[in-house]
């Protein structure tokens, strides 16, 4: 059955809507499979705008690993913006892929990755948009499986209804599992239908089916018990990638006409991240750390600009500058690269002096304009209840350093509403900024150095220590900005010099919902959805009204209220929703984190200190791996001849 | 106080090549910006020996004359570069092809040859084809009579600041109207003048003289730019080029 595509039809309707270019595929490196050339057919998607999505590495990652397997083809979708589904609503073409235009509903599984949960209602938009019905029960063997992956699938819960299966982790090997589950149910003429294929699913390691687990709930609201049922396990743990020299993906990065949120290729120069930091789920969920090692680093850099054209590499990861042989590696690429006008980045960083020694080699030759470090927390005390611990003169000391060494523009990242924190932990930001913009004018001899604040509100998510704790309102939130502004802006002879730039408390709240949420959270999306909810990471979309009026409608008649979850601090006994889902972290190691947090005890990272027992290795049957490898990178015949 | 960069400054353009590309299919929805960043990266991976400006953050020196208007093919759209060592205009036709996605596909390359004035200036007309899905051939006709009967015919375009009001019938050479394949096919010869007229403001002036409307976005290509000749043909602008260079025998340059 070759599968038409709609493009015929979609142009007409092209011409018609803002920034086309995002609809029709034909990057740089995308790839096109004869629809009859394989047994196994994924859609991926990324639930967002084509700008935000084309870079993601995840979906680029698994988007090069199905289309090397030769019984599989992968093509990409986004969510597509309102005016274009209002268009294709009216003439009847359906959500499409933009490598063959192929309708999303012909394929075998759609794969749907979600960096964060306001990509939900996004995702119920693509599924209607296609055809496929909302609710996996409503799904027969001719539609597509709907799989979630990401971060946010350790939580599945809230979309527990829309979602036929979740992937728990590393994403790469799975896939492939996956693919052999389909491809072998499929040459069989698909026999049990859809639920044996999801029977079957629910076998494969990392993969999650919701329908297999029934959830009971007690008088107060919480739940009471998961009950899996056929030989669905007991819980489901995460996939775990070791070796990362053997993924070598992207090898080909997508390089997209439309101009993308990140004008640059990226290479992840190590997976995981052990700092311990509380708030972080990325950090909690993808231990142990596993590192690319330096030769494996020069050769995707090399690869990868070559494949793209791309000016500047960014070397991703959770921490970079924690990279064992980070500092022979920025020396040996900037060596390597040298008048060749190709830069080199690092995401933002620790504050760290060495940090600033690191930026300044990767800028070598260009200028020295912005530099980012993420304290995350205000106050001394604050930073060691999320375990990010620095003092504030090193802080100060480091940021003068950076201004010293020509930098003009420091940005610090902080959160606001963390655990325990009170209004004076924020306005010490203030404090610290104006600080760090009095040693930097001495430092540097110039009143042209800036420092620029950027702070958002904190959402406790699942498999984190702070999984139990009270998020705080959108009032409080929005009340210590109030404050934190108002300081900054006092001395005007300084404060000139600080930007401030925040999002007020509200997002966050929905975000809370949807992090923490149950089963019973579906009811709300869904409500949201069908009232025109889309987009909701783009505050020109959100609407919390709209949010709050679903939630209060959808949860009366449990009982239930925004506030239950998301301002409630949770018990150390209470089932959470996602108990049976594993990220490897013990409960109780998660719970004693937690306590410790509260009496302010750092906690040290495994690298380097004898390992805690967070329980990740043994249940995963995983070990850290890290260099330094002792080898190093020789120079490559410059790209500039 | 300011820091310089450090090292050498960077080396000067030893030759100027004039590229002529085509934006075709799905790509004629790229934009202008779009394809500035496409070109670019594609000559980066091309190796092509770009010459760049001085200072702190170089730029390779591209420049682009004229640009298609997003939603519109083109068979005809220019760059002039400058690089830092002689190139062969053919190999970099040929490198620069290659190095980009399908859809944007390079026509021509040749080098500027001096005393033969700037690219821009040999640029001041335009032929469009554009062709009318399901909308009867008569129907167009008789509009583009209307039209060209017409003295000046104002229509509303939209620019940066707000809309302006112009006239679409001064601009136009000439439009002949043809029939083909399940549609009509409108040939137009526009001048260059600012603000632009586009073919779909002609469009709208044929809306607004004779009514027509037809059923489906057009689809128009840019098929010729140049300078207007007497007879109403629009001219090849690399020809200047070309002509002196078949004067110039015994030079020959490194691949
Ligand atoms: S089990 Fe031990 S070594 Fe592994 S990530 Fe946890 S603390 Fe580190």
């Amino acid at each position: 059955m070759t599968v038409e595509s709609l493009y015929p039809r979609l142009e007409p309707l092209l011409a018609q809507v803002q920034k086309p270019i995002q609809y029709v595929g034909g990057e740089l490196n995308a790839q096109l499979t004869d629809w009859d050339d394989a047994e196994v057919h994924w859609a991926l998607m990324y639930p967002d705008a084509y700008e935000v999505g084309l870079p993601n590495q995840g979906l680029m990652i698994l988007y090069e690993v199905l289309n090397e397997r030769p019984d599989a083809l992968a093509e990409r979708t986004y969510a597509v913006w309102p005016d274009l589904a209002a268009l294709m609503r009216e003439a009847g073409v359906g959500q499409f892929t933009v490598d063959g235009h192929r309708p999303v509903r012909a394929f075998d599984v759609l794969g749907i990755s979600f960096a964060t949960e306001l990509g939900y209602t996004n995702m119920l938009e693509a599924l209607d948009l296609a055809g496929i019905p909302l609710h996996a029960v409503d799904r027969d063997e001719t539609h597509p499986v709907v799989v979630a992956g990401g971060h946010a699938a350790f939580n599945p819960e809230p979309i527990a209804d829309f979602v036929d299966c979740a992937v728990l982790g590393d994403g790469e090997q799975v896939v492939g599992d996956i693919t052999d589950v389909v491809a072998a149910w499929k040459r069989q003429g698909r026999p049990g239908g859809r639920v044996e294929l999801l029977a079957r699913l629910a076998r494969v390691e990392g993969v999650y089916v919701p329908r297999f687990y029934a959830v009971a709930y007690a008088e107060d609201g919480t739940i009471a018990s998961v009950t899996p049922s056929g030989d669905a396990p007991a819980t489901v743990a995460k996939r775990t990638v070791m070796d990362l020299d053997e993924w070598p993906y992207p090898k080909q990065p997508l390089v997209p006409l439309a101009e993308s949120v990140h004008e640059r290729m990226s290479v992840e120069i190590f997976r995981g991240c052990t700092r311990g930091c509380r708030f972080c789920q990325a950090g909690m969920i993808t231990r142990p750390v596993r590192e690319r090692t330096i030769t494996g680093i020069g050769s995707m850099v090399d690869a990868g600009l070559k494949a793209t054209g791309y000016e500047e590499v960014g070397l991703l990861s959770l921490s970079s500058a924690d990279h064992s042989e980070i500092g022979q590696l920025a020396t040996e690429l900037a060596d390597r690269y040298e008048g060749t006008n190709t830069g080199l980045s690092l995401p933002s960083t620790r504050v760290d002096a060495f940090n600033v020694t690191l930026a300044n080699e990767f800028s070598r030759n260009g200028r020295r304009s912005g530099l980012t470090f993420a304290p995350e927390g205000g106050s001394e005390r604050i930073r060691r209840v999320i375990n990010k611990t620095v003092s504030k003169e090193d802080l100060v000391r480091t940021v003068t350093t950076a201004y010293a060494n020509g930098w003009r523009q420091v940005k610090l990242y902080f959160m606001c509403g963390l655990p325990t924190e009170t209004d004076e932990d924020v306005l010490e930001i203030a404090e610290l900024a104006v600080e760090v913009i009095r040693a930097g004018r001495e430092a540097s001899g110039t009143k042209d150095v800036r420092c620029t604040v950027s702070i958002g509100g904190f959402v406790p998510k699942p498999h984190t220590p702070f999984q139990w704790a009270s998020q705080a309102s959108a009032e409080t939130i929005d009340h210590r900005l109030r404050l934190l502004r108002a300081a900054i802006n006092a001395d005007r002879r300084i404060g000139r010099s600080i930007g401030l730039r925040y999002h007020d408390g509200k997002p966050g709240m929905i975000e809370g919902l949807l992090s923490r949420g149950d089963r019973r959270v579906g009811r709300v999306i869904e409500r949201v959805w069908r009232e025109g909810g889309r987009f909701d990471g783009w505050s020109e979309h959100f609407s919390y009204e709209r949010w709050t009026a679903a939630a209060a409608e959808e949860l009366r008649p449990f009982g239930l209220d925004l506030d239950w979850y998301t301002t409630r601090e949770r018990g150390q006994h209470e089932v959470l929703p996602w108990d049976h889902l594993e990220s490897g972290l013990d409960k109780e190691w998660l719970w004693d984190d937690w306590q410790e947090a509260l009496s302010e005890e750092e906690v040290a990272d495994c690298r380097w200190t004898p390992c805690y027992d967070c329980g990740v290795c043994p249940t995963m049957g995983t070990e850290i791996q890290i260099g330094p490898t002792g080898r190093s990178l020789i120079p490559l015949t410059p790209v500039r001849s | 106080m300011a820091r310089q960069p450090e090292g050498p400054p960077p080396p000067p353009t030893v030759q100027k090549l004039r590229i002529r590309y085509a934006k075709r299919g799905r790509l004629r929805f790229a934009s202008h910006r779009d394809l500035a960043r496409a070109l670019e990266r594609a000559l980066r991976r091309a190796q092509v020996p770009m010459a760049f400006s001085a200072g702190f953050s170089p730029h390779p020196k591209i420049s682009y004359i004229g640009a298609a208007p997003t939603g519109t093919a083109s068979e005809a759209e220019y760059l002039e570069i400058g690089v830092s060592r002689r190139c062969d205009p053919d190999a970099v036709r040929v490198a620069l092809d290659e190095s980009l996605p399908p859809g944007i596909d390079v026509l021509d390359c040749v080098e500027a040859q001096a005393g033969t004035g700037s690219l821009a200036e040999r640029i001041d007309s335009s032929r469009w084809r554009v062709e009318l899905v399901d909308t009867p051939v008569d129907d167009v006709r008789a509009a583009v009579e209307a039209f060209l009967a017409a003295d000046a015919v104002m229509v509303t375009k939209r620019t940066k600041d707000g809309t302006r009001d112009v006239d679409a019938r001064a601009a136009v050479v000439s439009a002949e109207v043809a029939g083909g394949a399940g549609c009509a096919i409108l040939q137009l010869v526009v001048r260059q003048l600012t603000p632009t007229v586009r073919p779909d403001d002609v469009l709208a002036a044929l809306a607004a003289v004779a009514d027509l409307h037809p059923p489906l976005p057009p689809r128009a290509v840019r098929e010729a730019q140049g300078r207007l000749d007497g007879s109403g043909n629009v001219a090849d602008p690399l020809d200047p080029d070309r002509e002196v260079r078949a004067h110039c025998q015994g030079e020959r340059t490194p691949a």
